[in-house]
């Protein structure tokens, strides 16, 4: 029989009751997964919105990626829950001074914006297919169509406008969303590692550059599946928008954590110890350098360089794909290593991960896996690669 | 031509009120957010009430604790008591009320803290059902030593009650923290929030739990068993409403402390004889 908790071992005073890390691996997921929907969608955003041309390419993919992650943010925190049936209590009856009630309706509203939204884009491909389709297909199309299968250029027209205003709203929607996450950890006053203003902006500008980083990933090897050669001038955009971002990001990280130790509070001394302990593998090494500053240069130098070809590709996709770690490093460093703070701050634990159960790390692998399960499937239902199934909108297209 | 029209007409009536739906969910969540956290407790008290307890007035008193640790001699009959009058899970890691000893060493400039829960203390009572502090320090030069006897401290403005996505933990109007365990969702964002560290996941009921004052037991004129089994007097509680009880008493007849003012909680457990190093 599986034990009914994992008491973590700790050094110095920790407060008995602190030895079971209340928040485990899924809580990292969790943030991890906002973040993706939250930075796919700003890249859609780009061209929806503020016309990137060059950024056409993936801007209906990442409407897919978004929505794809965004399906499955429930699942962590609904795994973790210790009465996963009662969680609509917190809808039907929510505590409005709860971040986490405001959440769930904050997640239900972007999931129908998200959900309308791709339906527009989408819909052409909808309407041709129903018409087309025969068969369990053709009635899954024809239920889609919602009946209407006007694609006329006024038609056309109308729903671009939608899909122009549904962009602009998401903006806030999704970053509000992620930046919400944020606010969830830095609200609580009761952990000096969370405690800070500042942290619902790292949290956002580190979602941005993670959802940025894979849709890079997911789209080299997109075109690499379907031998079709990568759109340089549109993975370029991408690079550029991560490594802007990502200055932003490490600037962020850097100025909250100088304040943090400047003002040197209570628990400062336990902070320090941390920090140059069991800090030093994950974020020095594994957030910092592997997944931030190596990139960063790399990216830099190609920018410098003017490289192109398969050398760009595979160079940008490595880059986003140590960032994609990097930013997972940090959710787990935030949320992991909060808690491994002791209250009393004058103790430190370690949270040592399950592999299995209800809240290990094979569920948690699990669901990072899903979104991208999802996605393969979504792909093949609403083709985002070809122009004339989709509405080819951008900002200069609806005006 | 016109039923293609008419139709559109149809689909544009749709979205629009689909629009004016989407703007007014934005609104809703956009205004509970702004709502401001002093209103969490009454938020929570305002709405189904539960149900009463037989001959009892919630709103007739407002209950206090006291903690005179210069009396505390570490014996943990409390935290025993606690264990088995709430049914407390019986183990080092799960605790409505836990006890710390601050050792203060010749030469040293803080203190060493430790609670019956350290893996030190367990071994010399062997058993992580039973409680008792080793004598660790027998061949040191102790300075100075005392013992701080630690439970949930109802805070006026608990972060913990703030924070529950359900409202599944509230204040009552007497002044206690408590759970309602049926509606709980076992999200933990209290555990998180709480400051003093306590509250615990119980693990067989899948819910948060933590200190009532032994709410079961007060609304039927007891006291709360860690009080009751007390053998030096040193934990105190009573209604402080009631100027002659012993809390209303014991905070006019000392000096009083709470534990981590600058939270904001407010806590309602009042200290006598703590020091500059208890947490």
């Amino acid at each position: 029989m599986e034990p009914f908790f994992h008491a973590s071992p700790f050094t110095g005073y920790v407060y008995p009751n602190e030895t079971i890390i209340p928040w485990t691996v899924l809580i990292v997921v969790y943030p991890y997964l906002t973040g993706l929907v939250a930075g796919a969608f700003t890249v859609s955003s780009l061209y929806q919105v503020f016309g990137f041309q060059r950024l056409k390419p993936v801007a209906h993919f990442a409407l897919l990626v978004s929505l794809c992650c965004m399906v499955v943010v429930p699942i962590p925190l609904l795994l973790h829950l210790g009465h996963p049936e009662r969680a609509f209590n917190a809808m039907i009856t929510p505590h409005t001074t709860s971040a986490f009630a405001i959440f769930s309706y904050a997640a239900a509203f972007y999931v129908i914006l998200l959900v309308l939204e791709t339906w527009f884009v989408f819909r052409p491909h909808i309407v041709r297919q129903a018409q087309q389709r025969t068969g369990l297909l053709g009635w899954y199309y024809r239920i889609l169509s919602l009946g209407s299968y006007d694609l006329s250029e006024k038609a056309m027209r109308y729903d671009r406008k939608w899909i122009f205003t549904l962009a602009i709203i998401g903006i806030p929607g999704a970053h509000g969303l992620h930046g919400y996450v944020g606010f969830v950890f830095g609200s609580l006053k009761s952990r000096e590692w969370w405690s800070s203003d500042l942290m619902p902006a790292i949290f956002l500008f580190s979602a941005i550059i993670s959802g940025t980083a894979l849709l890079i990933v997911l789209y080299v090897i997109s075109c690499k599946l379907r031998k079709v050669p990568v759109d340089v001038p549109c993975l370029k955009g991408m690079a550029y928008a991560l490594w802007g971002f990502m200055m932003f990001t490490l600037l962020l990280e850097g100025v909250e954590f100088a304040s943090l130790v400047y003002r040197g509070r209570e628990g400062i001394d336990v902070i320090m110890e941390f920090v140059k302990g069991p800090l030093v593998v994950p974020f020095f090494i594994l957030q910092f350098g592997v997944g931030s500053v190596l990139p960063i240069c790399v990216l830099t130098f190609l920018i410098w360089r003017g490289t192109s070809g398969n050398t760009l590709v595979t160079a940008v996709a490595l880059c986003a794909f140590l960032v994609l770690l990097a930013v997972l490093m940090m959710r787990w460093n935030v949320v992991i290593g909060g808690q491994e703070i002791s209250k009393t701050g004058k103790g430190l634990l370690s949270y040592h991960p399950l592999i299995f159960g209800r809240e290990g790390l094979l569920a948690a692998a699990m669901v990072l896996v899903t979104p991208l399960v999802l996605l393969l499937v979504m792909v093949r239902l609403f083709p985002p690669w070809d122009e004339d199934t989709t509405l080819a909108t951008s900002a200069a297209g609806a005006r | 031509m016109e039923e293609n029209e008419l139709e559109q007409q149809d689909r544009r009536d749709f979205l629009s009120c689909l629009g004016s739906a989407l703007a007014c969910g934005a609104a809703a969540v956009a205004a509970s957010a702004l709502a401001p956290p002093a209103t969490a407790a009454t938020a929570a008290t305002a709405g189904a009430k539960p149900p009463a307890i037989p001959g009892y007035d919630w709103s007739k008193h407002r209950w206090g604790y006291g903690v005179d640790a210069t009396k505390c001699i570490g014996c943990l009959r409390c935290v025993e008591a606690c264990k088995k009058e709430n049914n407390v899970l019986g183990d080092a890691h799960h605790f409505r009320t836990w006890v710390e000893r601050y050792v203060y060493l010749e030469g040293e400039e803080t203190a060493r803290i430790d609670s019956h829960a350290d893996p030190v203390n367990i071994a010399a009572s062997g058993s992580e059902g039973e409680y008792r502090f080793a004598d660790r320090y027998k061949d040191a030069k102790v300075e100075k030593a005392f013992f701080v006897p630690k439970l949930c401290n109802h805070c006026t403005h608990p972060a913990c009650v703030q924070v529950c996505p359900t409202g599944a933990t509230y204040k009552t109007e007497d002044g206690v923290v408590v759970i309602d365990h049926t509606y709980c969702i076992g999200c933990q964002y209290c555990v998180q929030a709480c400051p003093y560290g306590a509250r615990y996941f119980d693990e067989r009921r899948n819910v948060t739990d933590k200190c009532t004052w032994c709410y079961h037991r007060i609304t039927k004129g007891l006291q709360p068993a860690c009080v009751e089994v007390c053998p030096v007097g040193a934990r105190i509680f009573g209604d402080l409403n009631d100027k002659q009880s012993p809390i209303s008493q014991f905070v006019k007849n000392n000096q009083v402390q709470v534990l981590r003012r600058e939270s904001g909680n407010a806590p309602n457990v009042f200290y006598v004889g703590i020091d500059k190093e208890v947490i």
